[in-house]
Parts: C-alpha cells; structure tokens; sequence
C-alpha cells in the first residue's frame, strides 16, 4: 500500500507541477458549466411557460431535463479528456529511460500498475467533485432529488475509472503519447457505439453488445438506477484494463 | 559477491549471452569490458533483475535474483546506461522519490538523500530541476540514484559515457572511492577505465566469455616476454648487431628508425644497452620500456585470436 501511495504522489506531482492537471481540470469545468447554464436557462424557461397549464407543470423533472443531459454531456467530454490524462503514464517511463529503475527496483508491477491508476483516480475525482460542486446550485434554487443526482455521478466516476484503465493499458503498448491517446480514444469510442450493432444483431449477440456497451450502464445510472450489474461491469472493465496492462508488461520482459 | 553461473539470454534467435560465468569478489571493482554489442547490458539487466535469463543461475550477495528478486533488488544499486531520470522533478526530489521506492522508511529518507548528495558531490545542484542542469551533474544524480539506499553491490552500466576528461577523472575517483564497502561491476569499452579503476576484468565478446580474473593475473599470463623501443641518432643497422650480442637478448627488429629489443624474463640487458650507446656514441634518444597489458590481450581477444 506504502508503495502504491508512493508511485501514485509521484504521478500526482508530474500532473500538477505541469500544466496538465490545471488545464485539463479548468477545460472540463468550462464546458460543463456552460452546458449546465445552458440547461438550467432552458429548464427555467420550459417552466416559465408551462406553469399555466397545471398537467404540463407537473411533468417536468429537473433530475431528467436537467441532470440527465448533464451527465451525458459530461460523459462525452470525459471519452475526449481522459485518454489524455492516460497517454503520459506508461509511455513516459519507457522513452525516457526510467522504467528501468522502476522495474529494477524493490517494488511490483502490481504496485506500479496501482500507483498510477490511482493517481489518474484523484485527478478524476476531483473533476468530477468539482462540478458536483456547481451542481450544487441547482439544490439552492430548486428542488432536485439527491439519490439520482449521487447515483449519477458515482456512474460518472466509475465509467471514468473504466475509462482510465483502458488509457493505461494501451500507455503500456507504445512508447509515444500520441499513438497511446488514440488507440484510447478508438477503443472507447468503440465501446460506446458498440450497442448500435445490437439493432441487427439477435438473441445472444444482441445482449452481449448491448452488455459490453458503455452507454447502457451509464444510461441507467444516470436516471438513478442502482443496479449491481452495472457497478460489476464498470469495476470488471477497470479491472480487465489494469490485468492487461500488467499482462503487457510481464510478457514484453520476458520476450 | 556476485556470482554468475553458466548465464545465457535469447531474444528470439539472437543469442546476447552465451554460458557466462564469473565471479566477483566481495569489496572489489570489477570491470565487464568488451566491444558495442557484446552482450554487457545484457548481462547487467539480468543481474539487477530488469530481465529474466534464458537459463543458467545469477546471485547477489547469496540471494538468487530470479528466486528472491525483491532481497537482490534491495542491497543492489543500478546505474542504466540511459540515465533513469525525470527532467520535471528537482535533484532532491528525484533522490526521496527513489529512496521510497527502495523501501527506506519515511523517517531514514532524508538522511539518505544528503548522504547520496554528499557522495556524488551534489550540494551545489541539489535545488534545481533536472533538465536543467549540465551533462555531467546528471550522470552524478544518476550515481547519486544509485547510492540512495547505500547498497552493498553496485552496476554501473558505462559510467562515463558522455562526459568530457575532467568530469570522467572525476566519476573515476567516486568510484574509486567506494571501493572496500561496496562490490562493483562497471561496463566499459574503453580499456583505460578498467586499468584505472578496476581490480579484475570480465572479458566478453559476443556474449561469449573470453577471459576474466584480476588484472595482475591476466597481465602476466600475457607477458611471457619483455620488450624495449630504442631510438637512435646514428648507426642503427650497427647498433642492432651489437644488442643482438648482449646475452639473454632473444629477438632485435629494426622497424621505422626505431629498434625492438625482446629479452627474456629475468634477465634485462638495458644496462648494457645504454652504455654500448654511450662507448660508441649511437646518440641515444629514447629508451621506453614495451609492456604488454590488458590492452594487448583485449586486442587479441576481440579481433579474434581468442586465448583464455
């Protein structure tokens, strides 16, 4: 554990004594502010409207008009940054020469792998708290209910940690960042849309694209469903992409 | 001590190491010398445990590095070839971050840190960050990343690669320096290193073994004879038959006004040299002794004329 934290405060260094972490951060909480204005005004105005006919009024939902799309959009921008905020975290060490010294030193690949996953974790937290922070106004000035809204944004982290973890795979195939970023980004991309096929797929073919899906986890979590299937999916996804990372690396040594 | 048993490594087809074994003594420096290519980096990964060996066994210190790799990593220090730095940290930094992951506890790291400053002379430049200092602070941090954790075995895979006289003169006193309290191995092509720093010689060439002991050892299995150059003003063609006379000289060439005296061991006619020089004025100008050394036989070895 000693090690992990020290091969993750490492990483979180490299992250926030660059430029990375800031830019990446402030990019995504600009984005996502003005999509959360953007939505708020239209919500508000739907409502504006909508009060002089009692039935309308009492349709609207600001968890599903506002929150829902938040989330989504919130997701979308995750798929572009993340793979980003991965490329550096295996890539680096092995062009520059240091993954020597990691490897030769009295620490695992495991604890390395860990370290580093961890890192990418808290600057993902920390976006994700971040705007959690400015949804908190939508709570001031209305009445949202918090379960979904928590629910949706633990979806959020978790389909970012699976996210990350794919990032840190492909970071251990190449030396160069940029191949590393998209390899990531296709790869998600991939998994997003794969559920499209699904539509001329059928019977078994057709749950397990839709399973594989990134989309279907989170749409469910996103309007407040707690299902464990969808917390299994995103943890044995993180898990998949960590175990192959340290597949990849294993076996480049023993080549 | 390290010892190295019947060691081979394959990438692929490609054999780097062949059936390598040696031994190095504990406290001493010894050197793995041979051309580009002929197996050195090889040999080091797998004794620091970067890769694994094909077959045959390799131990640190009594540790097996492919059993207990994590006890051999903990008392080994390791200097790559490409220096394993990261341009964005400061040298202190850079040093508590290796000193973590070398297991010295939160409490120690400090000390630890100065200690290595200390020893690779790197007070002046411990503030600044990495990329921006010079070539040769770098291979110091680099020695310095090395030390941390005050290792009892030390690989230094081409030490002093890249740096100008001053600084090589200077890496060479380091680790010299450490000599007695650490047992070392360093790679080098450049034969002056070894005769400079080391006590004992690992020769390898492609990925063979071709000679290995301490200098002394293999500089006498070489010189079998003694040899002398001789320059004169005037009268070399009398001059040679003259020292063709002197007892115990066994061969005198003449070769591009100079002349090639071999005598044999035990005997030394240079005294009689000098004064027939003097009796019959040849006009003496140079009298060098020829000794052979490693040079000799590392030349022998690589060009070919393998000869244990």
């Amino acid at each position: 554990m000693k090690n992990i934290w020290t091969v993750a405060r490492k990483e979180l260094r490299t992250y926030f004594t660059s430029p990375i972490a800031y830019v990446i951060i402030t990019v995504f909480l600009v984005l996502v502010g003005f999509f959360f204005y953007s939505l708020i005004w239209w919500f508000n105005s739907q409502s504006m409207q909508m009060a002089q006919n009692q039935y309308y009024y009492s349709q609207l939902n600001i968890n599903q008009q506002v929150f829902g799309p938040l989330l989504h959009n919130q997701s979308i921008i995750l798929l572009l940054m993340l793979p980003l905020l991965t490329m550096r975290l295996f890539s680096e060490e092995k062009k520059i020469g240091t993954e020597e010294l990691l490897y030769t030193s009295p620490i695992s690949i495991t604890q390395i792998i860990l370290g580093k996953f961890l890192a990418s974790l808290l600057v993902l937290l920390s976006m994700v708290a971040l705007v959690g922070l400015l949804t908190t106004f939508a709570f001031v000035y209305g009445n949202p209910e918090i379960a979904p809204v928590l629910i949706g944004f633990l979806g959020l982290f978790l389909m970012g940690a699976a996210f990350l973890a794919i990032g840190i795979f492909f970071s251990s195939l190449t030396e160069n960042q940029i191949v590393s970023a998209i390899l990531t980004f296709g790869a998600l991309l991939l998994f997003w849309i794969i559920n499209w096929a699904s539509n001329s797929a059928g019977g078994f073919w057709k749950d397990v694209l839709n399973y594989v899906s990134f989309f279907q986890h989170f749409d469910n979590m996103t309007q407040g469903i707690l299902d464990t299937t969808d917390l299994i999916y995103y943890l044995s996804f993180a898990f998949f992409g960590l175990f192959l990372t340290h597949s990849v690396i294993q076996s480049r040594r023993w080549r | 001590m390290i010892a190295v048993e019947r060691l081979t490594k394959k990438y692929g087809d490609l054999t780097a190491v062949r059936d390598l074994s040696f031994q190095v003594e504990k406290g001493k420096i010894w050197g793995l010398l041979g051309p580009n290519a002929a197996g050195k980096t090889t040999t080091m990964r797998i004794l620091t445990g970067y890769l694994p060996a094909t077959d045959g066994k390799a131990t640190v210190g009594g540790f097996d590095i492919f059993e207990q790799p994590n006890e051999v990593k903990k008392i080994l220090g390791y200097l790559p070839e490409v220096l394993p730095l990261y341009p964005d940290m400061t040298v202190t930094e850079y040093l508590g971050f290796i000193a973590a992951i070398k297991q010295i506890p939160a409490a120690k790291r400090k000390e630890a840190v100065a200690r290595a400053v200390k020893s690779a002379g790197l007070e002046t430049t411990k503030g600044r960050l990495i990329k921006n200092i010079s070539r040769g602070f770098k291979q110091r941090v680099g020695i310095a990343q090395a030390l941390v954790h005050d290792p009892k075995f030390l690989i230094l895979d081409e030490p002093t690669i890249g740096l100008d006289p001053a600084q090589i003169i200077e890496i060479r006193q380091l680790i010299k320096s450490l000599r007695g309290e650490h047992t070392i191995i360093l790679s080098t092509h450049i034969l002056a290193e070894v005769t400079q720093t080391c006590d004992g010689v690992v020769i390898i060439n492609e990925g063979r073994l071709m000679a290995s002991g301490s200098l002394e050892d293999l500089t006498a299995s070489v010189r079998k004879k003694e040899v002398a150059v001789l320059k004169i003003r005037r009268g070399l063609q009398e001059a040679a038959e003259a020292f063709r006379a002197i007892p115990g000289v066994e061969k005198v060439n003449r070769d591009d006004g100079e002349i090639r005296i071999e005598w044999k061991p035990g005997t030394d006619p240079r005294d009689e040299v000098v004064r027939l020089c003097v009796e019959k004025e040849f006009g003496l100008l140079e009298l060098r002794p020829l000794t052979f050394n490693i040079e000799d036989l590392y030349l022998k070895i690589v060009s070919g004329g393998a000869e244990q």
